[in-house]
C-alpha cells in the first residue's frame, strides 16, 4: 500500500512524460517510487528555512556570445537522420486539435 | 475607466494584451544561425536550433541590449535575472522546454502612454526563446483539425523575443488598437524590431474579460491567432459580446484558451486538453545569472531616441495643436514631424506647415524645408488664400521645390498686400454707406454686399476672411 | 596486454606521444597493437558499441605521415583513445547505449573531440555505458553489458563500464567517461585503474550528450596518474560553446605531481555514512597509512550533510534529465514509433525507446518538478545540496584533500542487485556528494580486496584544487607501486 504517491499520481506523472505505461508498469512503478520516496524523507527532519537553494556548482554571470552568423548545419544530412521528412521539413503525424 | 462604447448596458470591458516581440538581430538567442524571415526550410539550424543531443545555449549579448532597450522604451526597472526552462511537448519545440524567464525577468513594472492620454502598466517584458513553425497539410485550409500531417521547419526555432505584458489597464477595442499601434512605433523608433504583424516579427495575444463596475472582475479567455492590428479590434469586441451573451442568458464564462478566426469573425475553443500544462518550471543550468551592470543600463537609456509620445507633446506644442489630434498623431506615425521643425526653425509657420504635410506627403517631404517655409509665410501673411496655397503647394511637390512667390506671381495670384486690401475696403464703405449702417448695427447680411463690391473691386482676388476681418475691426 | 598501474611495464601515454614523435615507433604501430588487443578479447568483455579500426588505422597513417613531414602532431600523437558512447562523434554512431538513439549518427563533434584530434589522439571506438549514464555497473545497457576485465562474472562498474573496462583490457591507452554521480569514478575502482570527476566546469560539456547538467562532467579513464594529468591538461579549458565552462586558465597538473605530499592536511571524514566492505576499509586505512609515510599529516573533518547525497542527487539528477530526455521524441531523429497524432507517437516511440531504469528516473524527475511537489521534492533537494556544499567549504579550511573509499565494494557479481533500484544507488553512496557540491574527486587503484579484486580510493578537493588532488594521488600511487 503507497502511502507517498498513488497510482493516479503515477499514471498523471506518466502522461505529462510522454511515457505510455501498461497497468502492470503502473502498479510497479508506484511502488518502486513509492519505496524511494520513503528513502528520501530523511532530509524531513533537517530545517531549510534560512537556506539558500544552490543551482549553480560554479558561480559565473554574464556569458554572452557575439551576434555574428557562424555556418549552419547541412540540411541533407540532418534531414537524413530524421525519422520522416517532406518538403525540406520533418514530418510527423497531426498534432490533433492544438494550433 | 472607460466604458466600451458598443457594450450594451452597463457592461465594462477589461483586457490585458501579451505581445511577442522578435528581436532585430543577425542571430538566434542561444546559437549563431541567422535570424531571418523568408528563408527555404531547415536552413538556419544547427545543434541548439535542433534541439540535438549535446547541444548547450549561449547568449546573444545582442538580444540583451535591444531587450534592455525595450524595457527602457517602456519605462521599465531593468534587473538581475535568470532563465527557466519552459517544459512541454509539441513538435516545434525541439528541445521539449523553451528557454524563457520565470520569477526574474529582465525588465518590470514599466507603462506605455496611449495618445489619447490612457497609461496602460506593463507588468513585464521577457526574454525568450521563439518556436518553430508547422505546416499542417491535408486538411481543409492549413489548418491542424483535418490534417493528415504537420511539417516542422525550424528556422524560427531560437529566434530571440522579447514578451511585454501589459496590466489589464485597456478598457476598449479602440485602445487595444491604439496599445499595439504605439508600442510597434516604440519598437521601430529603438530599432528593436521591424514589428510586422503580417510576417508574424509581433504577435498579439489578448486576454478579455468583462463584469459590472462594483462587481469583481469577470472569468478570462485568452484569444490567439489575431494576425493584423484590425483583428485585434474585431476580436475583442467579438469576444467581448459572447460573453456578455453567456452570463445574460445564465451561463458562465469557462477560463480557457480561444483561436480567433479572422475569416468567420468568431473565436473557437482549441480541443481542450485532458489536463492543463504544467510547465514544471525550474532554473535553466546550461545557462548563468545576467546582471547587467549600472553602466550598461545607463548607457542604453541615455541612448534612447525620442519616443512617438514625446514626439507627439513637441509638435503640439510648436503648432498648437493637441498631442492627439489626427494631423499630429499621423504625422508622428510618418515620421514627418523633424520636418515641419525644420520648416518653422527656417521661419516659416508650423501650424501651416503642419496641415500642409500631412495632406501633401504620404511619407518623406520631397520638398526642401525652407521652400516650404516660403509658402507658409505667404499663406498667413495674406498674401495668398488658402485656396491660392493649395495650387502653389502642389507645384512645389510635382517639382520637387521651388520659390513660392514665383510660383504664385506664375500663376498669377497677386500678393494682395494688406495696405491696398484696405484701400479697397473703405471704397466699398463709401460706395454703399446703406450697408454699412446696416452693418454697423448689427445686420450681418449687410456685409455680403460690401464684400461682394470688394471683391468686384479687386477683380476677386481679394482673400474674403481678411475682407471680413477689417470690416469688424472698422466697426469697432 | 592488460593495463595495470601496478605493472611497471605499461607505457605511459606520454612516453607513447614522444616516442611517435620521435620516430622510434610509429602511430600505426600502436594502433595495431591496441586492435589485436581488442580482438582478442572484446568478444569476452564487450567493451565497445563500435569498434572504429578502419577510422583508427586512417587517422594513425595521417599522423605518421605528419611526423615524417616534419610537422608536430600534437601532444597526444599515436595515443589510442575510447570515447564513451555519449558524446558526439561526427558521422560516427552516437547511442548514449540507448534503443532510442540507435544509429543515430551526430552532424557535430563534441568539443573535447575535435580537441583531442588536433591533439593527436587516436579514437579507437565508442564504449559501452548504462543507458544514458543512468546506472552503477552498466547493466542497463540496452545492447548488453560489459563484463570486467579482471573478472568476467562481474561488472566492471557503470556508467562508465565500457570506458573503464577498455583500459583496464589494454584496448586504448586512455578513455574518456562522463560523471554525474560517480560514474567515471566507482567504474575505475571496480577495474583498477584511475578515473577523475575534474572541478564542474573545467572540461567542455557540448557534445557530451546531457543526462543532469548541473552534475556532469567528463573525465579520463588511465592506468596511470600521470597519463591522467596529462589528459586533463589537454581537454581542460574554456569553451565559449559552454556556458558553464569555467573562464580562466588551468594550471599544469603535469607540472603539479612532480610535487610530493609534504605538510599536505590529508583528511578523514569522522561522520562518514557507513557501509563500506571490511576489505575495503582495509585499503583506505592503508592507504592513511601510505600518505602518512610520505609527509602528509591526517586530520579529522566532518561533513555532516555528506549522508543527504542520496536524497538530494535522486531528486535534482532525474529532474534535470526528465527534462534533458524529453527531446527524444522521434521528431527529427532516432528512433520512431508512427501513430495517429504527435502526443501518441510521442508515448509509443518513448515507451519502446527507453529501458526501465531510464523510464523510472524520468518518471521520478518529472514527479519532482510538478506542480504541488516542486517545494518538497526538487526544491527541498537544491537546498540540501548548499548544505553538503557549504559542509564541504567548511572541512577544506582544515584538510587539503580528503580521503574516502570510492566504492563501498569490490566488483559484485551480474544480477546481484536484483530488482531493487535502491540497492544499485547505494554503489554512489561515497561519490555522489562531489558532483553537487562541484567538486573535484578521483579513484586511484590501491592493492585488491576481496577474491583479489581491485579497491580503488577516492581522493576529493576543493573547487579547482586539481593540483593538489593530483599530488596526493601521484603520492598514492608510488606507495601502491611499492
Amino acid at each position: 500500500m503507497s502511502e507517498r504517491i498513488s497510482a493516479a499520481v503515477v499514471a498523471k506523472v506518466a502522461r505529462l512524460a510522454r511515457l505510455d505505461v501498461t497497468p502492470d508498469e503502473i502498479d510497479r512503478m508506484t511502488s518502486q517510487l513509492d519505496g524511494m520516496l520513503g528513502h528520501f524523507a530523511d532530509v524531513d527532519a533537517l530545517d531549510l528555512s534560512d537556506v539558500i537553494p544552490m543551482t549553480q556548482p560554479f558561480p559565473l554571470v554574464n556569458v554572452f556570445r557575439a551576434d555574428i552568423v557562424r555556418p549552419c548545419l547541412d540540411r541533407d544530412e540532418v534531414l537524413a537522420a530524421a525519422p520522416a521528412a517532406e518538403a525540406a521539413c520533418f514530418r510527423v503525424p497531426p498534432t490533433g486539435g492544438e494550433s | 475607466m472607460s466604458a466600451y462604447d458598443g457594450l450594451p448596458g452597463d457592461w465594462q470591458l477589461v483586457v490585458g494584451l501579451e505581445v511577442h516581440v522578435e528581436l532585430a538581430t543577425q542571430t538566434k538567442l542561444f546559437s549563431a544561425s541567422p535570424n531571418r524571415f523568408g528563408d527555404e526550410p531547415n536552413t538556419n539550424i544547427d545543434p541548439v536550433t535542433l534541439g540535438l543531443p549535446g547541444a548547450l545555449p549561449v547568449l546573444n549579448e545582442q538580444a540583451v541590449e535591444l531587450a534592455m532597450r525595450v524595457g527602457a522604451a517602456l519605462n521599465c526597472t531593468i534587473q538581475p535575472c535568470t532563465f527557466h526552462r519552459k517544459n512541454y511537448f509539441y513538435p516545434d519545440m525541439p528541445k521539449a522546454f523553451q528557454i524563457s524567464q520565470y520569477d526574474q525577468p529582465l525588465n518590470i513594472d514599466g507603462y506605455l502612454d496611449l495618445p489619447n492620454g490612457v497609461r496602460v502598466g506593463v507588468e513585464r517584458a521577457h526574454m525568450e526563446e521563439d518556436a518553430g513553425k508547422s505546416t499542417h497539410i491535408g486538411g481543409a485550409g492549413g489548418r491542424s483539425h483535418g490534417a493528415t500531417a504537420s511539417l516542422i521547419d525550424l528556422n524560427r526555432a531560437g529566434v530571440p523575443l522579447v514578451e511585454i505584458v501589459s496590466r489589464p489597464d485597456i478598457h476598449s477595442a479602440d485602445d487595444a488598437r491604439a496599445y499595439v499601434n504605439e508600442l510597434r512605433a516604440i519598437l521601430l523608433a529603438i530599432g528593436a524590431s521591424d514589428a510586422k504583424m503580417e510576417e508574424g516579427s509581433m504577435r498579439v495575444d489578448a486576454n478579455v474579460s468583462v463584469h459590472k463596475p462594483g462587481t469583481p472582475l469577470g472569468t478570462r479567455c485568452e484569444i490567439k491567432n489575431v494576425n493584423s492590428v484590425r483583428s485585434v479590434g474585431r476580436a475583442i469586441e467579438y469576444e467581448a459580446r459572447r460573453q456578455i451573451d453567456l452570463i445574460e442568458s445564465g451561463d458562465t464564462v469557462r477560463q480557457q484558451t480561444r483561436h480567433w478566426d479572422e475569416g468567420d469573425g468568431r473565436t473557437h475553443t482549441l480541443r481542450t486538453k485532458e489536463d492543463a500544462d504544467d510547465y514544471r518550471y525550474f532554473l535553466e543550468p546550461d545557462l548563468v545569472p545576467l546582471a547587467p551592470s549600472a553602466e550598461w543600463i545607463a548607457r542604453v537609456v541615455a541612448a534612447l531616441p525620442m519616443l512617438p509620445a514625446a514626439r507627439r507633446t513637441r509638435l503640439a506644442e510648436a503648432t498648437g495643436q493637441p498631442a492627439d489630434s489626427d494631423a499630429v498623431t499621423s504625422v508622428v506615425e510618418r515620421g514627418q514631424d523633424d520636418y515641419v521643425l525644420a520648416v518653422a526653425a527656417g521661419g516659416g509657420n508650423a501650424a501651416r506647415a503642419l496641415v500642409y504635410v500631412k495632406e501633401a506627403f504620404a511619407d518623406s517631404p520631397a520638398v526642401p524645408a525652407a521652400d516650404l517655409a516660403g509658402l507658409t509665410l505667404l499663406e498667413v501673411g495674406g498674401a495668398l488664400t488658402a485656396t491660392q496655397a493649395k495650387a502653389v503647394l502642389a507645384e512645389l511637390v510635382a517639382n520637387g521645390g521651388g520659390d513660392a512667390a514665383a510660383i504664385a506671381a506664375a500663376k498669377g495670384f497677386e500678393a494682395m498686400d494688406t495696405f491696398a486690401l484696405e484701400g479697397f475696403v473703405d471704397e466699398a464703405i463709401a460706395a454703399d454707406p446703406d450697408a454699412w449702417a446696416k452693418f454697423c448695427a448689427g445686420d450681418g447680411k449687410a456685409m455680403g454686399a460690401l464684400v461682394g463690391l470688394v471683391m468686384k473691386a479687386s477683380r476677386g482676388k481679394a482673400d474674403g476672411k481678411l475682407v471680413a476681418q477689417l470690416l469688424n475691426q472698422k466697426k469697432g | 596486454m592488460s593495463a595495470d598501474s601496478n605493472d611497471p611495464g605499461t607505457p605511459t601515454a606520454s612516453a607513447v606521444a614522444a616516442a611517435v614523435r620521435a620516430g622510434t615507433t610509429t602511430a600505426a604501430l600502436v594502433v595495431e597493437q591496441h586492435l589485436a588487443a581488442i580482438a582478442a578479447r572484446e568478444s569476452e568483455i564487450h567493451a565497445f558499441n563500435l569498434v572504429l579500426a578502419e577510422q583508427a588505422r586512417d587517422h594513425a597513417a595521417q599522423i605518421d605521415a605528419a611526423v615524417a613531414a616534419g610537422n608536430d602532431p600534437g601532444p597526444l600523437a599515436g595515443v589510442t583513445i575510447a570515447l564513451k558512447d555519449n558524446m558526439c562523434t561526427r558521422g560516427v554512431p552516437t547511442t548514449c547505449s540507448s534503443k532510442i538513439l540507435d544509429g543515430w549518427k551526430p552532424p557535430y563533434n563534441a568539443t573535447v573531440v575535435d580537441v583531442l584530434r588536433d591533439a593527436g589522439a587516436i579514437i579507437v571506438g565508442k564504449t559501452n555505458l548504462d543507458e544514458f549514464a543512468m546506472g552503477s555497473s552498466t547493466e542497463n545497457s540496452a545492447f548488453g553489458p560489459t563484463r570486467n576485465p579482471h573478472d568476467t562474472s562481474r561488472v566492471p562498474g557503470g556508467s562508465s563500464g565500457g570506458s573503464a573496462a577498455a583500459v583496464a583490457a589494454g584496448f586504448a591507452q586512455v578513455a574518456l567517461g562522463s560523471d554525474t554521480g560517480g560514474s567515471i569514478r566507482q567504474p575505475a575502482a571496480l577495474c583498477g585503474v584511475v578515473g577523475v570527476k575534474p572541478t564542474y566546469g573545467y572540461v567542455s560539456r557540448y557534445g557530451l550528450i546531457a543526462f543532469a547538467s548541473s552534475l556532469d562532467q567528463i573525465g579520463p579513464f588511465t592506468s596511470s596518474v600521470e597519463d591522467a594529468a596529462l589528459m586533463l591538461d589537454v581537454i581542460g579549458g574554456h569553451d565559449p560553446m559552454d556556458s558553464t565552462s569555467i573562464p580562466q586558465p588551468h594550471p599544469s597538473l603535469t607540472e603539479a605531481i612532480q610535487h610530493g605530499v609534504e605538510g599536505l592536511r590529508v583528511g578523514r571524514i569522522t561522520d562518514l555514512p557507513e557501509g563500506a566492505d571490511p576489505d575495503v576499509q582495509e585499503r583506505l586505512e592503508a592507504a592513511f597509512d601510505a600518505l602518512r609515510a610520505a609527509g602528509a599529516t591526517i586530520v579529522d573533518v566532518q561533513v555532516p550533510a555528506f549522508t543527504f547525497g542520496l536524497t538530494a542527487y535522486y531528486l535534482i539528477a532525474p529532474a534535470e534529465a526528465s527534462s534533458n530526455l524529453a527531446r527524444y521524441d522521434g521528431v527529427r531523429y532516432g528512433m520512431r514509433v508512427e501513430a495517429a497524432d504527435t502526443n501518441a507517437m510521442y508515448g509509443a516511440t518513448r515507451a519502446a525507446g527507453f529501458g526501465d531504469e531510464v523510464k523510472r528516473r524520468i518518471m521520478l524527475g518529472t514527479y519532482a518538478l510538478s506542480a504541488g511537489y516542486y517545494d518538497a521534492y526538487y526544491g527541498k533537494a537544491l537546498k540540501v545540496r548548499r548544505l553538503i556544499h557549504d559542509d564541504f567549504e567548511r572541512a577544506y579550511q582544515h584538510a587539503d584533500v580528503l580521503l574516502t573509499p570510492t566504492s563501498p565494494t569490490v566488483a559484485f557479481k551480474f544480477g546481484d542487485k536484483g530488482d531493487n533500484p535502491f540497492a544499485m544507488y547505494l554503489c554512489d553512496t561515497y561519490t555522489i556528494p562531489t558532483n553537487l557540491a562541484g567538486h573535484p574527486a578521483m579513484s586511484v587503484p590501491f592493492g585488491t580486496g576481496a577474491e583479489g579484486l581491485p579497491v580503488g580510493v577516492q581522493i576529493l578537493a576543493g573547487t579547482l584544487q586539481e593540483p593538489v588532488m593530483f599530488r596526493a594521488a601521484a603520492a598514492l600511487e608510488r606507495e601502491a607501486n611499492k
